[in-house]
């Protein structure tokens, strides 16, 4: 492999965590929102 | 347990927006300066661009690794004890367990063209898988469930604490045994590197982006313990309604 592979390697990799755990945290989040609105009693 | 110190958010909604979108252009910036800016390197040629990622995630694994240390201190000690410390605890380590994957990863990738190795048995690598494994056992520790929460985050507490040792033995690993893995350079007075400006700007914007980064995940996913703990809570709560109205029905029946 290139020197450019290890760097696109690297970078795709660390985009890849990074983004991924971002965009996971944020359906988590979202899905446990709304199943605590949908818990809470309606006035 | 729970004090004043309690919360359901860490930020204020708009300071997590602020921060979110920050961490975002300085990720753009970092690409930016880190694939087409910076200067190719005289020696290491286009391999030494890994840096820029490795040295922010092995910063940001130390960075997170201390605040779950700090917040840990802080529950255990009976005048700041508070829910919200166990918590901002275990999404600190989360984050810090995947910076030092990411590390790890990075550091084998740029070590590969450079040191000729993926891998090397050295102190700097070594230790630094260890506080990978060290903290990944803690974060599995968290999961076991026990009969008192205080008990139980006090255990957790302690299980942080005790692998945070290893955290200035990854630091200077570097400097109490001979490695392969180079002595601290950048804030090294004695060393006195001669970093080339854009390259240097562009390590600062990295560990910046970085940072920002890991504040906001840090706020989201302390915002997500809460919300799963409201889960276990209304959960129990339905269990034990339910065995009430089996019990209620059963002994109408008898």
């Amino acid at each position: 492999m290139t020197d450019v592979g290890y760097v696109v390697a690297g970078w795709v990799i660390a985009g890849g965590v990074l983004g991924g755990y971002t965009v996971r945290l944020r359906r988590r989040l979202a899905r446990a929102e709304r199943e605590r609105s949908d818990a809470e009693p309606r006035a | 347990m729970t004090t004043e110190l309690d919360r359901d958010q860490l930020l204020a909604p708009v300071l997590r927006r602020v921060l979110g979108w920050s961490a975002l252009v300085s990720m753009v910036a970092l690409v930016a300066f880190g694939l087409f800016g910076a200067p190719t390197d005289a020696v290491q040629g286009d391999a030494q661009r890994v840096m820029y990622l490795h040295v922010p995630s092995a910063w940001l694994a130390y960075l997170a690794f201390f605040v779950t240390a700090a917040a840990s201190a802080f529950f255990l000690w009976p005048r700041t004890r508070a829910t919200v410390w166990d918590r901002v605890a275990g999404a600190s380590a989360e984050l810090g367990v995947m910076f030092t994957a990411l590390a790890l990863v990075l550091g084998s990738i740029w070590g590969r063209p450079v040191w000729g190795i993926w891998w090397a048995w050295d102190a700097r690598l070594v230790s630094t898988a260890l506080l990978f494994f060290l903290f990944l056992g803690y974060l599995a520790l968290r999961r076991i469930p026990g009969g008192d929460p205080v008990g139980v985050a006090k255990r957790n507490a302690i299980a942080a604490l005790i692998a945070f040792v290893d955290v200035p033995i990854v630091h200077f690993s570097v400097e109490w045994w001979r490695t392969l893995h180079q002595q601290a350079t950048v804030f090294n007075p004695e060393l006195n590197p001669q970093i080339h400006g854009v390259m240097g700007l562009t390590l600062w914007i990295g560990t910046i982006a970085f940072t920002l980064a890991f504040v906001y995940l840090l706020d989201r996913r302390y915002r997500l313990a809460v919300l799963e703990d409201g889960q276990e809570e209304r959960a129990l709560d339905r269990a034990i309604e339910d065995r009430r109205s089996q019990a209620v029905g059963a002994g109408s029946v008898s």
